[in-house]
């Protein structure tokens, strides 16, 4: 297909482009330009959604150069559906920030937003692990960017540390990939499938991967970089980083997982990681109940969901094709509902912030008469990161417990009660706060309405994909290389 | 597809709306909120008329979406459903008007009645659930709804209480989630109805049937307010009136009770509990409850708290029903299920009146006030009257039914349960009537805000009245098929014809 008809190029040049462009106008030029490119952008998805709906998986080789020496970039339900995710979520985000930042802050979160997102598309839509490579790299500078952003102190020391941990991730992920290309001569994700065997040069490469994208996905223990970054950076950054750049190393890491058959491979591995992932939501809940600052609790809320997410892995397994479809299913919708709520959540948290002017959860009191559609966002993105029914989150729990049974694996069902149980307790907590009423007159600050709205809408989609589950569901079972792929 | 299927989804989106415009309302749009409320109310009654109407035909109108492989939200009236969204839907009504009344010039009305109308929105999506799934989907929405109306005051207390109430409740949702989950993995999809697909699971896997059985009914029993789960119910008890009303007339704990109606007529069926032996030890539980709840509501001295460990000895009547294999006792189990909401809901509303009016709130307090607030009272005594089921009142006829349908059962010691938890009301009652009526007024009033009319104020007043008429009506013309023992029998009739 022509470059012109395919949206897949479009969904790269853009964004960088973007990223290009507004470093080079004049500040006040930079947001007007960056709205066109968010139209175009979700143009582009709404547009690439159709096309893999309807023709199914598309493969667009960059300038023609097919593989293995161009560049090339598949799209199949699940990149797509990530596409459209990132386009909603980055959307949203971006309008707030627009809304939130003064002039000159705004004008420098343009090119690095720009930045992300191109990393992020390149990261959807790679064919190639080497592509894989440049889009988490160039992912962490431009995330490490945004969180170095609200230039403080303490954000400046979290910047730094992420930066080590997602260098020290990368590094270990780019050892793997070179092994690969040392033992197997190339590099396309197809073809190394193809000749994938399990010798030991191909273990140490895929441990090596692993760990490298474990720790920048900050699974539990290796999450203590995560909280005070997303915890301390600007509001809309804080949502970008939790709804999407944390996805990106997970998606690889599910992409490896499934297309190379580790799953059917290492299965103690799988178990290993279903256990990280319990540890994520306990100690992730437990940690979010200990907070005493507002950012910090849904910063700890992240820990845990990524727990919730790797509980797919072990469920994924070679024995039982329907349960595994179960856990991918569950898996991808926990994912989906944590990026709409947790993005709902740090906006709405944001916004409260805004209004009382203290980051700490007892400075919150009275919030709840003050602003109530702000806390009914707050509560809606809480009810979904619960796990409570109606909304994505819920279904997505249900999935994973119907596999658990499915598979015989009771014990998840315990960590997955206990899990709901913590989250709805840390959620609460916050919400006790809100309606508290002190003797001290109230002296807030207004936010425009429409940055409370922004948070709404976010929070709302993660309670309407309770409703609208099967529209994802689907179309990440759209056959494709991955879809071969699984059990 | 006829048009009549689109109802379900239209009773529940009218609360819905409502909810939905009354959050977006700025605070001191009061006239509008009030209209907005009312209109919904009103339009939802009606539209459960044309419900009625389409049920007596056989016509079971019925709502699908998809919403996991395999799995759907259902919305359907049967007759089961149209008994609780009925109450429902007459209660919210005179709740609102209630509300609109104690309320009066208090602050955060418009989260108030936004949450309001979204607890009754989802107690009509669990009147109208088509599924344990749909059910489980509005039973924890109930929840979430229902906290920001316990901690509304926002004092040490009731965020106290909202704690209190979120444990247990949470709780109970995990553990019926469990048994909900577990039975979709044994048996898929299972709609309420479809007793011959459990029959055949219960065939194939007995006990594992039996303990699903129990987690869902542990589960609901939380919300119902049996003992052990029952600590909730007094603590939620510092919420306004209104709430309280609502809590314990209609939403939460008819929730549970409704519940388990369904789990043992549309899930397992009443033959198969019946057979299984599932039914007894319900028979058990529910009736120390009941005795329990009685002897507890003896020893309080706060009206309030009195009406609540009424409430959890009251519940536990439709319970006893329930577990009474035989038409009489389901009969009286159902009804139980609407008179008791009638005559509580007439309670609490009193309460309120004496507090709003007097600052009455201990049982001491009311000495000589049917002087003083007349009208109020006498809507107290219909209330207090029914509970221990003297006649006309509509409380004489659950216990009427639920004695014959022990005897049906083989259970003769029910009736010993029945008459000692009858002296029980009468001795927490009878002395407050006495109180009421006979005894001269002590002092002043511990703080009076109405005092240049003899009663509390119209919207306060009407209410209780027109729900202490309801609940005499529903005594004296049991014999329409409109009233609760006819629509109790209409679905006794086709329960047990299946």
């Amino acid at each position: 297909m022509n470059m012109i008809l395919s949206p897949i190029p479009w969904l790269l040049v853009i964004p960088l482009a973007g990223a290009v462009l507004t470093m080079l106008i004049p500040l006040n030029w930079r947001s007007p330009a960056s709205m066109f490119g968010l139209l175009t952008q979700l143009l582009a998805s709404l547009l690439l959604g159709y096309q893999v709906s309807q023709y199914g998986t598309q493969i667009y080789a960059m300038a023609d150069w097919q593989a293995p020496l161009g560049i090339a970039l598949r799209a199949d339900g699940l990149a797509t559906l990530f596409i459209l995710m990132s386009s909603l979520v980055a959307t949203a985000c971006a309008l707030y920030a627009h809304l939130y930042l003064n002039l000159t802050k705004r004008g420098h979160f343009w090119p690095l937003l720009w930045f992300l997102w191109a990393s992020l598309n390149g990261i959807w839509l790679a064919a190639d692990t080497f592509n894989l490579y440049v889009g988490l790299e160039l992912l962490t500078f431009a995330a490490v960017g945004l969180v170095a952003f609200a230039s403080d102190e303490r954000s400046l020391e979290a910047s730094i540390r992420y930066l080590y941990a997602a260098l020290l991730g990368s590094m270990a992920y780019l050892l793997g990939v070179a092994l690969l290309y040392g033992a197997q001569g190339t590099l396309a994700m197809d073809s190394l499938a193809e000749t994938w065997h399990w010798g030991p040069t191909n273990q140490v490469a895929i441990t090596l991967i692993l760990g490298g994208l474990l720790l920048k996905t900050a699974v539990f223990p290796m999450h203590t970089w995560l909280p005070p970054a997303h915890g301390g950076a600007l509001t809309p950054v804080s949502a970008l980083l939790s709804a999407l750049v944390i996805k990106a190393s997970f998606y690889i890491l599910l992409r490896f997982w499934v297309e190379f058959e580790v799953y059917r491979h290492l299965p103690s591995l799988s178990q290993l990681l279903g256990v990280l992932g319990a540890g994520a939501i306990i100690w992730g809940g437990w940690m979010a109940l200990k907070q005493t600052h507002l950012k910090m609790v849904v910063a700890y809320s992240t820990v845990a969901q990524i727990g919730y997410i790797s509980l797919m892995f072990p469920l994924l397994t070679a024995e039982n094709s329907e349960a595994s479809l179960m856990a991918y299913h569950g898996g991808i919708l926990m994912l989906l509902a944590h990026a709409f709520a947790k993005a709902g959540m740090f906006l709405a948290a944001g916004n409260l912030i805004y209004c009382t002017g203290k980051p700490d959860l007892a400075s919150l009191a009275g919030m709840s008469r003050y602003r109530p559609l702000n806390i009914f966002a707050f509560g809606l993105a809480g009810v979904s990161l619960m796990g409570l029914p109606p909304s994505g989150g819920f279904n997505a729990k249900w999935l994973l417990l119907q596999s658990s049974f499915l598979s015989g694996q009771w014990w998840w069902i315990v960590v997955l009660l206990i899990g709901s149980l913590l989250s709805a307790a840390y959620i609460f907590r916050v919400f006790a706060y809100t309606y508290q009423e002190t003797e001290a007159t109230d002296s807030f600050r207004r936010p425009p309405i429409t940055i409370e709205l922004i948070a709404l809408c976010l929070s709302v989609a993660s309670i309407l994909l309770g409703f609208l589950s099967i529209w994802p569901v689907n179309v990440v079972s759209l056959p494709g290389p991955f879809m071969e792929a699984m059990p | 597809m006829n048009w009549t299927d689109s109802l379900p989804l239209a009773v529940l989106m009218t609360s819905f709306l409502a909810a939905t415009i009354i959050f977006m309302l700025p605070e001191q749009k009061h006239i509008l909120r009030s209209t907005i409320n009312l209109g919904a109310a009103c339009i939802k009654i009606i539209l459960i008329i044309f419900l009625i109407q389409a049920v007596l035909q056989q016509n079971y109108p019925e709502v699908r979406l998809e919403v996991l492989p395999g799995l759907d939200l259902i919305l359907r009236a049967d007759s089961l459903a149209i008994l609780f969204a009925g109450l429902s839907s007459v209660l919210w009504l005179f709740t609102t008007l209630y509300a609109i009344g104690y309320l009066e010039n208090s602050p955060n009305r418009s989260r108030f009645f936004g949450y309001f109308s979204l607890c009754v929105a989802s107690t009509m999506g669990i009147s109208l659930a088509g599924n344990l799934f749909t059910f489980l989907i509005f039973y924890e929405l109930l929840t979430l709804s229902t906290y920001p109306l316990v901690v509304h005051r926002g004092n040490t207390a009731s965020i106290k209480a909202g704690r209190t109430y979120l444990i247990y409740t949470l709780t109970g949702g995990v553990v019926l989630l469990l048994g909900v989950a577990s039975l979709y993995a044994l048996g898929g999809d299972i709609a309420f109805g479809d007793i011959e697909r459990t029959a055949a699971l219960v065939g194939t896997w007995p006990e594992l049937m039996t303990i699903i059985f129990i987690l869902l009914i542990a589960g609901l029993g939380v919300k119902a307010a049996i003992f052990p789960f029952h600590g909730w119910l007094p603590t939620a008890m510092v919420a306004p009136a209104p709430v309280s009303a609502l809590l314990h007339a209609v939403a939460v704990v008819k929730a549970g009770a409704f519940g388990i109606v369904r789990v043992v007529y549309d899930i397992y069926g009443i033959e198969l509990s019946w057979q299984q032996g599932l039914l007894y030890p319900i028979a058990i539980i529910a009736s120390f409850t009941i005795l329990y709840g009685s002897w507890r509501a003896l020893q309080q001295i706060d009206i309030k708290k009195r009406l609540a460990f009424s409430t959890v000895s009251q519940v536990s009547y439709i319970l006893l029903g329930i577990s009474l294999f035989g038409p009489l006792g389901t009969i009286g189990g159902l009804v139980h299920l609407l008179h008791q909401g009638l005559m509580k809901v007439t309670l609490f509303f009193c309460a309120g009146n004496y507090a709003e009016t007097l600052g009455i709130h201990k049982i001491h307090e009311l000495d000589g006030v049917g002087q003083r607030m007349p009208f109020t009272s006498i809507a107290f005594t219909v209330g207090a009257m029914g509970m221990i089921g003297l006649p006309p009142v509509a409380g004489f006829i659950s216990k009427w039914y639920l004695g014959m349908g022990a005897l049906e059962a083989n259970m003769g010691w029910v009736i010993f349960i029945l008459i000692g938890s009858s002296l029980l009301n009468a001795a927490y009652f009878l002395p407050v009537l006495k109180r009421i009526w006979f005894n001269p007024q002590q002092g002043s009033w511990p703080h009076e805000r109405v005092s240049n009319c003899r009663d509390a104020i119209p919207l306060l007043l009407i209410p209780a009245l027109v729900t202490a008429s309801l609940s005499i009506a529903a005594g004296l013309f049991a014999s329409s098929i409109l009233s609760p023992l006819g629509w109790a029998e209409l679905i006794t009739l086709r329960e047990y014809l299946r």
